[in-house]
């Protein structure tokens, strides 16, 4: 066996946190993890958000984020402990022997610079090249990685190139001093599915050619299978299973394992579309005023009452603006929308109080969706007493009903935003949408920001209140998993067009359209060789790289 | 067009619109100030047709509209009209009291500018430690210290105190005595005249070049700290810590380059205040600039004088503001390089 390259062990890390009206504490958030890397070799870190894998993988450039600290163990990189050596020593490994490649690159480059200087910067600063070689080995990396003109796109600023693009550039930047170990932390997570798969072949590819040995960290069992040789499953901050990919993704031991791997275990049976729709959506086209193309194309979809209709498709595609149009936000340039038999105008501003009402909407980042300053109590109490006009303890048993309809306690109401977990904001979220009894809720991505088992928790939620208050969700998302668990009909979007519509059955059914193949042959499968399958049978190539 | 000549295009239409703007605010605010300039030239004692006399021949007696085009198509043309209490050519006086205010502010925002953004660099390097601490006291205590009274504090210790101390410090050899004597000295009244030259000018307004610096450090020191601070924060700054660059490196190379548009704003904010909000220093230092100039005709009743100042200062703000617009939209990457 050859000496690893990485040597972990017992690495304990804290943090300070500073509790709202309470005095600062120290936590620790990953509790005495071990692991080995040998060179070359690939370890995938996975685990929900929190559970300390960006962390661990940090910590092996001996960093901490923010207020983090490591308070315990070694960690080894080529036979020193790095956790030893002083701040020179550290600043010698960074960018020359580990590199990082984050989960948004969009936000990882200095916009003020070319890629170019930043791609070759370390490896110029640490003296592994000179500049000269630097440049020509990053042209080389641009071109192993499938970016387009590889000679001139470093010349370009980060804004000038596609977040997927930045993606393999930021690969670039990692790999071009030649470093002995590439951290990736969710490099493919912030991109569209069509596209996320070809950055993951591009990273896999690069990988091999040039031997290095990677951590990859992410949420995505599906992802981690397809670049990994091992495996470390973690749950809030400490090892739960570890083993080889194969093992993992085909013999999990631990229930927690488990659970990830067969998640999404949602069965649901397609509705039959009933006679009058409470939602009907013709010849929309609109556009954003000062732009000259259209967002939306001769949008024309149904929804029918106490059923979901997904809208599905890249960002970009239109899928919100159309949100957008059918709230109001944006009026459209043409075409109607009925609802509940009636028409809607097209503007919010002249809409009746009972339109307003019966159309509510949950958003995407329920962080932002919540003033921090209210407590669960008056969010949720807001929409009774505007729609309502509830007030004193009628309210108050109101809130309770709501709050036990989504599955939170008696202590909730009076909780600030702040102290409630990402699941939980986005379930305050819900009742406080359902507190209006809507007939019909959009729901914009509102599952994207969470880790799998809760996203689960809450699509269960949202079919259980379906079949209870009999209310309609348009339903968009880019995730073809949610689709599949919730929807009773189908709207694919592309381009601002819907390339394909009707019930689920009919729409996942081949034949495909090239596009619809695209994406549904796009979402990552959890079993070992399915990229390399997938990308040797596609018809159509994605639009996002 | 290029967006970037658009944007600049834009905007210095806009300046020149609004200088239009602050002229007829000047206009308007001269015009309902109390007083009259008639009664001030002749004194309480004098008849209502010789006031009547003299207001017709200073045009003074005209509908305020007229009066304000015939003063604007004069200012167009370089014409700021005479001083009506000494019949002398606005424009003349006004040149000479420019340019020595222009001197003073030059040297002081030489000084101030690049002072102030080290230091904010330095704070920044070593925040929450004692270097930061330290900057940050001192700058603060001197922004908190009027004007006037660091004024006659310099005069007090450097111009007065300081030739004593050196003359009883008995031990020097006697020619490095005298040396540091001559050279060593600040003078408290700032002397101007066209005789000196350029090294005998700034020997003699270094006190007043000492309390500007003062008094403008702290707010584009903190700004250039806050602003540094900010960016700071970005995600790219953690990519080029993982590259192993020193905290200097970055501070300069990462945080810098995209920190520039509030700096700029706040630097010329300041300078602007280095040629507008002189008065008091000029008149502790006797200094013959624009904001003596200013107050001594306010004083008078004025009014073509006053307006001129008015005019000039606008002219002024305006024109930095203009610059710092303009420099914070070059600065911006995406403008710069649209897609």
């Amino acid at each position: 066996m050859t000496d690893p390259l990485l040597k972990v062990r017992g690495l304990k890390i804290g943090a300070t946190i500073y509790p709202p009206g309470e005095k600062s504490r120290d936590i620790e958030i990953v509790h005495g993890v071990d692991f080995d890397l040998e060179p070359g070799k690939v370890l995938g870190l996975i685990g929900e958000s929190g559970a300390g894998k960006s962390t661990i993988g940090l910590a092996s450039m001996a960093y901490g984020r923010g207020g983090v600290e490591i308070t315990g163990g070694t960690v080894e990189v080529n036979g020193r402990d790095i956790l030893q050596s002083g701040l020179r020593d550290v600043r010698r490994l960074r960018g020359a022997e580990v590199t990082y490649v984050s989960q948004s690159a969009a936000a990882s480059f200095n916009p003020a610079k070319q890629i170019m200087e930043q791609v070759t910067e370390a490896a110029i600063f640490q003296n592994k090249f000179s500049k000269a070689e630097a440049e020509a080995r990053a042209v080389e990396l641009f071109r192993k990685l499938g970016l387009p003109d590889p000679e001139n796109i470093g010349a370009r600023y980060p804004h000038q190139v596609s977040g997927g693009q930045l993606q393999r550039c930021m690969t670039a930047l990692a790999l071009c001093p030649e470093p002995d170990l590439v951290v990736f932390d969710e490099p493919t997570t912030a991109l569209d599915v069509t596209t996320q798969i070809d950055v993951l072949a591009a990273i896999k590819e690069a990988i091999r050619d040039t031997g290095v040995a990677a951590l990859y960290i992410t949420h995505d069992l599906a992802v981690v299978a397809q670049v990994s040789d091992h495996i470390m499953v973690l749950q809030q901050g400490a090892m739960v299973e570890y083993g080889t990919t194969d093992q993992i993704i085909n013999d999990p031991q631990e229930d927690y394992t488990k659970a990830l791997v067969s998640v999404r275990s949602i069965t649901h049976e397609e509705k039959k579309p009933t006679a009058t729709p409470v939602l009907k959506v013709e010849n929309i086209t609109a556009r954003y005023s000062g732009t000259n193309f259209d967002v939306l194309k001769d949008i024309n979809v149904e929804l029918h009452p106490g059923q979901t209709l997904a809208v599905v498709g890249e960002s970009g595609s239109g899928k919100s603006t159309l949100a957008r149009v059918i709230t109001g936000l944006l009026p459209p340039s043409q075409g109607s929308i009925t609802f509940d038999g009636r028409p809607l105008t097209p503007d919010l501003a002249t809409r009746p109080l009972e339109d307003l009402r019966e159309l509510q909407m949950i958003y995407q980042m329920a962080d932002t969706a919540m003033n921090p300053r209210q407590t669960v109590g008056t969010i949720i109490g807001r929409p009774l007493e505007f729609y309502f006009g509830l007030k004193g303890a009628e309210k108050q048993r109101r809130i309770q009903e709501l709050l036990d309809e989504i599955e939170l306690g008696e202590g909730f109401q009076d909780r600030y935003p702040a102290e409630l977990s990402g699941g939980q904001k986005q379930r305050v979220c819900i009742a406080r949408a359902l507190a209006a009894k809507p007939k019909m809720i959009i729901c914009d991505e509102v599952t994207s920001a969470l880790d799998p088992l809760v996203a689960d928790g809450i699509l269960k939620l949202l079919l259980e209140l379906q079949k209870i208050e009999d209310v309609a969700y348009l339903f968009i998302t880019h995730d073809l998993a949610t689709v599949r668990a919730i929807a009773d009909s189908i709207a694919v979007m592309y381009q601002g067009s819907v390339v394909r519509y009707g019930p689920k059955s009919q729409v996942l059914s081949p034949p495909f359209d090239d596009y619809t193949d695209l994406l549904l042959s796009s979402v990552p499968e959890m079993k070992l060789g399915w990229l390399e399958d997938v990308l040797a049978h596609r018809k159509m190539e994605s639009a996002g790289n | 067009m290029h967006p970037i000549l658009k944007l600049v295009a834009q905007r210095l239409a806009l300046g020149l619109l609004l200088l239009f703007a602050a002229s007829i605010l000047i206009f308007v605010g001269t015009a309902i100030l109390p007083g009259d300039v008639a009664q001030s030239i002749l004194g309480q004692s004098a008849t209502p047709e010789a006031l009547a006399n003299l207001r017709a021949e200073l045009g003074v007696d005209q509908p305020a509209i007229t009066r304000y085009f015939s003063w604007l198509g004069g200012v167009l043309q370089g014409d700021l009209g005479t001083a009506l209490t000494n019949g002398r050519d606005i424009a003349e006086s006004l040149s000479t009291r420019l340019g020595n205010t222009l001197f003073l502010a030059f040297w002081a925002a030489l000084i101030a500018v690049p002072l102030a953004i080290t230091l904010g660099l330095l704070a920044v390097r070593y925040k929450d430690r004692w270097p930061d601490k330290l900057i940050s006291a001192i700058t603060l205590t001197t922004i908190s210290i009027p004007e006037f009274m660091i004024g006659y504090l310099l005069i007090f210790f450097l111009s007065i105190q300081l030739p004593l101390l050196i003359g009883g410090m008995e031990f020097l050899p006697d020619g490095l005595q005298s040396w540091l004597l001559s050279n060593l000295r600040f003078s408290s009244v700032a002397l101007m005249n066209d005789s000196m030259t350029l090294i005998e000018k700034i020997k003699s307004i270094t006190l007043p070049i000492m309390v500007l610096t003062l008094v403008v450090l702290a707010h584009m020191m903190r700004m250039t700290r806050a602003a540094i601070l900010n960016v700071m924060q970005s995600a790219y700054i953690e990519t080029a810590e993982l590259k192993g660059l020193g905290m200097l490196k970055i501070i300069r190379k990462h945080a810098f380059p995209n920190a520039i548009a509030p700096i700029v704003n706040v630097v010329m904010l300041n300078l602007a205040y280095l040629v507008v909000g002189v008065v008091v220093v000029e008149v502790v230092f006797a200094y013959p600039g624009m904001g003596q100039y200013l107050v001594d005709h306010v004083s008078k009743r004025d009014v073509p004088v006053v307006q001129a100042c008015g005019l000039i200062f606008a002219a002024v703000y305006i024109g930095l503001n203009l610059i710092a617009d303009i420099v914070s939209i070059l600065a911006n990457p995406r403008l710069r390089h649209p897609k």
